[in-house]
């Protein structure tokens, strides 16, 4: 980039004036010996050696994943409650809106707009559908259970909610032996039926199979699995006892004993506070305010106040105390008056 | 206007062609000792500034650990006892990347580092944090273990808040590890080697010019200190400018060496024990002036130490020793302020 | 994956510091933060308090 002539008429003068937290002086002074590759070399080198050292010490974490096979097994009734959830739509995950389904009034909104809803729904799931049904359908060689399918999914829609709700009632008292869901006897149907081979069909690791993605056999997504594991109290226990939940500064953290993201701190932090902590916006509102806070930091040259504080809180003073005590050593040799002495 | 292609074109002598013009605005913007300095200015000289190239090798640590990852793939090191060792190398590189870039930051921003057309640097820096944080995001996701599986189911709330979750899910490991070993990597490279091209080009930023305070305390004031508050456009190099004079220098040549002979070629003979600060560059010499303004001083804002001496000496014909005899008042030159 | 038990422990093969296990954590206010996280954060202001104030060769200054 050449010298920008354009701004400089006959005379030469620039007109801007100079503000000590926007422009410098430039340098004329003294040099000293730098070797850049080499120093890019050796800071390789340290860094290498300090990640060595860790890894040899500290190793690193690897806990094994929640399945929804390892979830019915450890927690079969959380499993068999959350099922149900699935299945009547009252789910989390059933009534999340954009981009998993469209509930009325689901999507998080930051003041008039609700930039969830814009993007809409590109990742559709029926918690019913995509959690229960289908994947029972499945097994084959099941008469009993595929006859209670034909009923429930040829009944209307009303007589389906009763027997949601019917089971709903039960399985919040439900316990599990002998390797069975027990619930009460009600007026529930085939749900019954659906709800218990949903949970051996888990507990065998099949249904995790199901859930993928995509029917043959390659798969790269976990959607749908994440998902139903989520929607479960199991697999937030599991975090819960390692201080990974949101409320727990989780964000940060890591399993076990291991530095995490400590550069989500801030991120983190506003989650901690109101309105944030208990708004159902709560995540717009963050992810708001750290868009902002993210731009406020890349536009510090230009925000006159906040590229102030470098000068004002003299740190700098420290780092450039050799250049600044030179100064003090000099003689004022004073140069002939008028010489250079250009400043209006 | 293409030149017409003739046998035995020299090479360098179609500078119209898109090759020529980029390489010639190349080495403009980055003469090979401004690229690769072999001095920096003398305030150059604290270890805070050894963290920008720790950050960049830490940085080395990682994509090099990575790259043995995705030899074997992502399932290996959950297998395999090597694998677990060269994950740990990946964690931790990581973490000291971010220690040391954060160091880095606080550093550049206590030394106020976007000062002198440094905007750009400060911005690249910044941005090369976010998509750093957001490399080791993915790199979370990309796990295959419990931590992926808490990490992107409660991601996806965040995500999914701001519209975003509808085309970059976090819990389809196919995309997300992508986005790590593929794309991300890619953009963290351009940002950090635009972030590295700008410092070269404008130099290690100066210190806080002395205040008139410390001026006093060190028996000078910025009148006949040295200081010269003329004109400062900040052409960025100086040899290129000795190479190629500017062309309003021939377009108006200036008044003054034609109105007024310069009165002190007549009082006093050109300085040989006092050094000259740089000089403008416009034909012939122009020796300091007292009375009409100063025509404008490219100043170089890291001028490299031996070009920057022999263009001057140069230029001006007098020994580069005299530099040595500069007096330390005549280390600053301000950009002249018009109040 | 033959190194993973999911109940809070982590194998990790002769590690000489087991960082396995349960995490410690500070609560300070309503501020909750890993020891681990703390250790990272202290080192790094002690590295940039040391760099700042640690003397720096001065070989190689020449005036020019």
């Amino acid at each position: 980039m050449t010298a920008t002539s354009a701004s400089y008429p006959a005379g030469g003068r620039r007109t801007r004036r100079f503000r000590p937290d926007r422009d410098v002086a430039e340098w004329e002074g003294p040099y000293r010996r730098y070797d850049l590759l080499k120093e890019v070399f050796v800071a390789f080198v340290v860094a290498l050696l300090l990640v060595l050292i860790c890894s040899v010490v500290f190793s690193s974490p690897d806990e094994r994943p929640v399945t929804v096979k390892s979830w019915s097994n450890a927690a079969p009734v959380d499993f068999a409650q959350t099922a149900m959830t699935e299945l009547d739509g009252t789910s989390f995950l059933a009534s999340y809106g954009p981009p998993y389904n469209n509930t009325p009034g689901a999507g998080q909104m930051l003041g008039p707009i609700s930039i969830e809803k814009a993007a809409g729904v590109r990742i559709p799931i029926d918690t019913a559908t995509d959690f229960v049904l289908e994947p029972l359908a499945t097994l084959p060689d099941q008469p009993a259970l595929d006859a209670a399918l034909a009923e429930y999914e040829g009944a209307p829609s009303p007589q389906q909610a009763n027997w949601d709700a019917a089971y709903e009632k039960v399985v919040a008292n439900a316990t599990f032996s002998n390797g069975k869901l027990v619930v009460k006897s009600g007026p529930y149907g085939p749900v019954g039926v659906l709800i218990s081979d949903l949970e051996s069909m888990a507990r065998s690791g099949a249904l995790d199979g199901a859930l993928l993605a995509t029917p043959q056999l390659y798969s790269t997504d976990y959607t749908k699995p994440l998902l139903f594991i989520a929607d479960g109290g199991y697999l937030a226990d599991q975090a819960g006892s390692r201080h990974l939940q949101g409320s727990q500064w989780g964000m940060m953290n890591e399993t076990g004993n291991f530095p995490g993201q400590a550069w989500l701190w801030l991120y983190t932090m506003w989650y901690q506070i109101p309105p944030m902590n208990s708004s159902s916006n709560g995540d717009v509102e963050v992810w708001a305010i750290m868009m902002a806070l993210t731009v406020l930091l890349a536009l510090v040259p230009f925000i006159p106040f906040l590229r102030a504080v470098p000068r004002w809180t003299g740190v700098y003073r420290l780092i450039w105390r050799d250049y600044y005590r030179s100064l003090d050593g000099q003689v004022s040799s004073q140069t002939p008056p008028g010489r250079h002495s250009q400043r209006r | 206007m293409s030149p017409p292609v003739a046998a035995g074109l020299d090479p360098g002598t179609a500078p119209d062609t898109w090759t020529g013009k980029f390489r010639e605005r190349s080495v403009k913007a980055f003469p090979p000792d401004r690229l690769l300095p072999d001095s920096q200015p003398a305030y150059v000289a604290s270890w805070i500034y050894v963290f920008g190239a720790l950050t960049i090798g830490a940085f080395i640590v990682v994509m090099l650990s990575g790259a043995v990852l995705a030899v074997e793939g992502p399932a290996w090191w959950h297998k395999s006892n090597v694998g677990l060792f060269v994950n740990s190398t990946h964690m931790w590189g990581t973490e000291f990347f971010f220690m040391f870039m954060v160091v880095h930051l606080w550093a550049k921003f206590f030394m106020a580092a976007w000062r002198g057309r440094r905007k750009a640097t400060w911005i690249t820096g910044v941005i090369a944090f976010m998509v750093s944080i957001g490399t080791a995001f993915t790199g979370y996701l990309s796990q295959l273990n419990f931590d992926s599986e808490w990490i992107g189911t409660q991601a996806k709330d965040g995500i999914n808040s701001t519209g975003a979750g509808a085309f970059w899910n976090v819990l389809n490991f196919g995309q997300m590890f992508m986005w790590h070993i593929v794309l991300l990597p890619l953009l963290v490279v351009i940002i950090i080697g635009l972030h590295v091209l700008l410092v070269r080009r404008r130099g290690v930023v100066p210190p806080f010019a002395p205040t008139e305070r410390q001026l006093a305390r060190a028996g000078l004031s910025s009148a006949g200190s040295g200081i010269v508050t003329g004109t400062a456009p900040t052409s960025p190099y100086l040899p290129q400018d000795l190479a190629q004079p500017l062309p309003q220098d021939l377009a108006q040549p200036l008044p003054q060496d034609l109105a007024q002979p310069l009165p002190q070629d007549l009082a006093q003979p050109l300085r040989q024990a006092e050094p000259e600060p740089p000089q403008p560059v416009s034909g012939p010499p122009v020796q300091p002036v007292s009375g009409p303004p100063v025509p404008p001083v490219p100043q170089a804002q890291e001028p490299p130490a031996q070009k920057d001496q022999q263009g001057q000496k140069d230029q001006q014909g007098q020994p580069s020793d005299e530099q040595q005899d500069q007096p330390k008042d005549q280390m600053w030159t301000l950009p002249e302020d018009p109040s | 994956m033959n190194h993973m038990p999911i109940s809070g422990g982590t194998n990790l093969l002769g590690a000489v510091v087991h960082l396995g296990g349960v995490g410690k954590y500070i609560h300070w206010g309503f501020v909750q933060i890993s020891l681990a996280n703390v250790i990272i954060i202290a080192v790094m202001i002690v590295l940039f308090v040391l760099a700042i104030v640690l003397p720096f060769p001065k070989h190689g200054t020449r005036q020019k």
